[in-house]
């Protein structure tokens, strides 16, 4: 198993979860058996840690409410940051968790069905875990890009069918 | 009236005797269909990097709008030479031995008319970049095709390179990675058709346009072998790795005598390349390695899904070292390259290119770009592959069909 080839199915994976075997063996000219063993050992391994669908909730009925949320936290004696960022991470609400550099410590995305949904997350769930010493909730209003893709198709112009 | 204003003739002799481009009836059938997928394209799919565009913006904003210097920005050539040296091995001075064109396609109407005269003769390859027979009629010199063949994989062979030049071959005109095959040349292709140029003192012209999209290994340009330097001019340009067609710049490196004829023509024609163009080529040789090498790893996933599928297909084709073409072999099919092209854009609604617009012999192939999506180039794919099909059980149940196309092409010749 050539570390290329892992780095080159990850590559495409990243860009498209849904290729089959078949597909990714066709796109890198490496055979369908050393996909599959390079998917499996990458799952046995984590390196592959899920397969996930982007949504554009805006083209779409059920749109929620999304919101960053910045948290500044004692920092504990042993392992810094990590407990409480764990136990942050396991609030279902809570989508993504992120250990930063700057004013705060940590930042999350937190997602509800209504603003009034986040607000009291961050009221009863967050504000008072302890370590928490302060948060700064920024409400989402519209996405653009996310993990790579663009959520607005460039116009068309009078782009030519055939050039030499 | 005198007969000599006729209109008919009041157009040149040389150039009412080029032809239309191959492509130009193929292309208003193809600009006439809406909802196609379109493998004709020899151009990138991607747009110019953001970084690229961006900075372009800001050299607008700070207003520099006005002419350069005739050869170009000197800190454009500047970069440019540096880049030669460490990507291509051949060492060019900024001030002398450089000049920014109008893209690849002005640097090699130059350097064309800068040294041909009436009679001189031109060795290039065939299948080629549709220009090249063009460019070398409009300044009056004598086209000399030499067709590479599936079996040299398309490369140049330099024993068949030896017995096509005359006493009359002044130039070598050289495209690899070539387009419309992808066909590459190995290094030592490229010292044995060194030491020919030098032998018979020829000037070489090499358009290495799709250098950077080069899959396999990348030697250094034919410029950088022994006793080449000074008789080669190095074409290159923007277009294609960076994605900048529409920018329109190019360039030539060689030696000083050359570059001051390309200049002259230059200055009196050109004037200068545009100065928004030049500053974005200065921003993708500051920073736009990056993308450009995402967009090569693009272009090899694509050769490689489309050069399977069409040997899967039946439809035979020489692996493309550089570019992003393929030139598949259709002959299975019992169809002229014109009737493939034009039954696959009717039947299936995908645009291709027949072979005959970048060869005489072109008749058995069609030019594929993959500068496409892979998710339209899957779905072509599957529609090249359903024609094919048909053509092949159409031709089985009517077995004079192929024996009736080639008396009737015997007629018409
Ligand atoms: C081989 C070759 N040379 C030159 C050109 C023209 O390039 P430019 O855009 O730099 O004029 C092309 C464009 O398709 C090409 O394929």
């Amino acid at each position: 198993m050539k570390s290329d080839n892992i780095e080159k199915v990850l590559g495409l994976l990243q860009q498209n979860a849904r290729l089959t075997s078949e597909q990714l063996s066709e796109r890198l000219a490496i055979s369908v058996d050393e996909v599959d063993a390079i998917i499996v050992e990458c799952e046995k391994t984590s390196v592959i840690r899920g397969y996930y669908t982007l949504v554009n909730e805006d083209n779409f009925d059920r749109q929620r409410v999304r919101a960053v949320i910045d948290v500044a936290v004692e920092p504990e004696r042993d392992g810094g940051f990590d407990r409480i960022a764990r136990n942050i991470a396991k609030f279902s609400e809570v989508t993504d968790v992120l250990l930063v550099s700057g004013n705060f410590d940590i930042s999350l995305i937190v997602v509800g069905d209504s603003l009034q949904d986040v607000a009291n997350f961050v009221s009863s769930k967050l504000a008072p875990l302890r370590g928490v010493r302060s948060t700064r909730t920024h409400f989402m209003l519209k996405k653009y890009k996310e993990a790579g893709f663009t959520f607005e198709d460039d116009e068309d112009y009078e782009r030519l069918k055939i050039t030499p | 009236m005198n007969d000599s204003k006729s209109p008919r003739n009041r157009v040149a002799a040389h150039i009412r005797e080029l032809p239309k481009s191959g492509i130009r009836d193929f292309f208003e059938l193809v600009m006439s269909m809406d909802d196609i997928i379109s493998l004709g394209v020899g151009e990138p799919d991607f747009v110019t990097p953001w970084g690229i565009r961006e900075a372009t913006i800001y050299s607008l904003e700070k207003g520099h709008t006005s002419y350069t210097s005739n050869l170009g920005l000197l800190s454009l050539r500047q970069q440019a030479c540096e880049y030669v040296r460490k990507d291509f091995g051949v060492s060019y001075d900024a001030e002398s031995e450089c000049i920014v064109t109008v893209g690849v396609s002005e640097g090699l109407d130059l350097i064309l008319r800068a040294i041909l005269e009436v009679g001189d003769e031109v060795v290039y390859h065939e299948p080629c970049y549709v220009s090249y027979p063009a460019c070398i009629k409009m300044a009056q010199a004598k086209p000399l095709p030499l067709v590479t063949t599936e079996e040299d994989g398309f490369s140049l062979d330099p024993a068949k390179l030896k017995s096509t030049l005359t006493d009359r071959t002044k130039v070598l005109l050289l495209n690899f990675p070539n387009n419309p095959t992808g066909a590459n040349l190995s290094r030592d292709q490229k010292k044995e058709i060194a030491e020919i140029a030098v032998a018979h003192d020829l000037i070489v012209i090499t358009d290495e346009i799709y250098a950077e999209l080069t899959y396999g290994e990348r030697s250094p340009s034919i410029a950088a072998f022994p006793g080449m330097k000074e008789r080669t001019v190095f074409l290159h340009g923007f277009s294609k790795a960076f994605a900048m067609t529409g920018f329109r710049i190019g360039y030539a490196c060689g030696p000083s005598d050359l570059i001051d004829a390309m200049m002259k023509i230059h200055q009196y024609s050109m004037l200068c390349a545009s100065i928004m163009g030049q500053e974005a080529a200065k921003e993708a040789l500051k920073n736009g390695r990056r993308d450009m090498e995402s967009m090569k790893s693009a272009y090899l996933t694509r050769r490689n899904m489309i050069v399977k599928r069409l040997n899967n297909i039946g439809l035979p084709c020489v692996n493309p070292e550089g570019a992003f073409y393929v030139y598949p072999n259709i002959s299975s099919t019992g169809l002229s390259s014109q009737e493939f092209a034009t039954r696959l854009l009717k039947e299936e609604r995908v645009a291709v290119v027949p072979g005959t617009a970048f060869s005489q012999e072109g008749e058995k192939h069609v030019r594929c770009a993959y500068a496409v999506s892979t998710s339209d180039l899957e779905t072509a794919l599957d529609r090249i592959k359903g024609f094919v099909e048909r053509v092949r059980s159409e031709n089985k149940t009517s077995p004079g069909f192929r024996k009736h196309k080639k008396d009737k092409v015997a007629i018409a010749n």
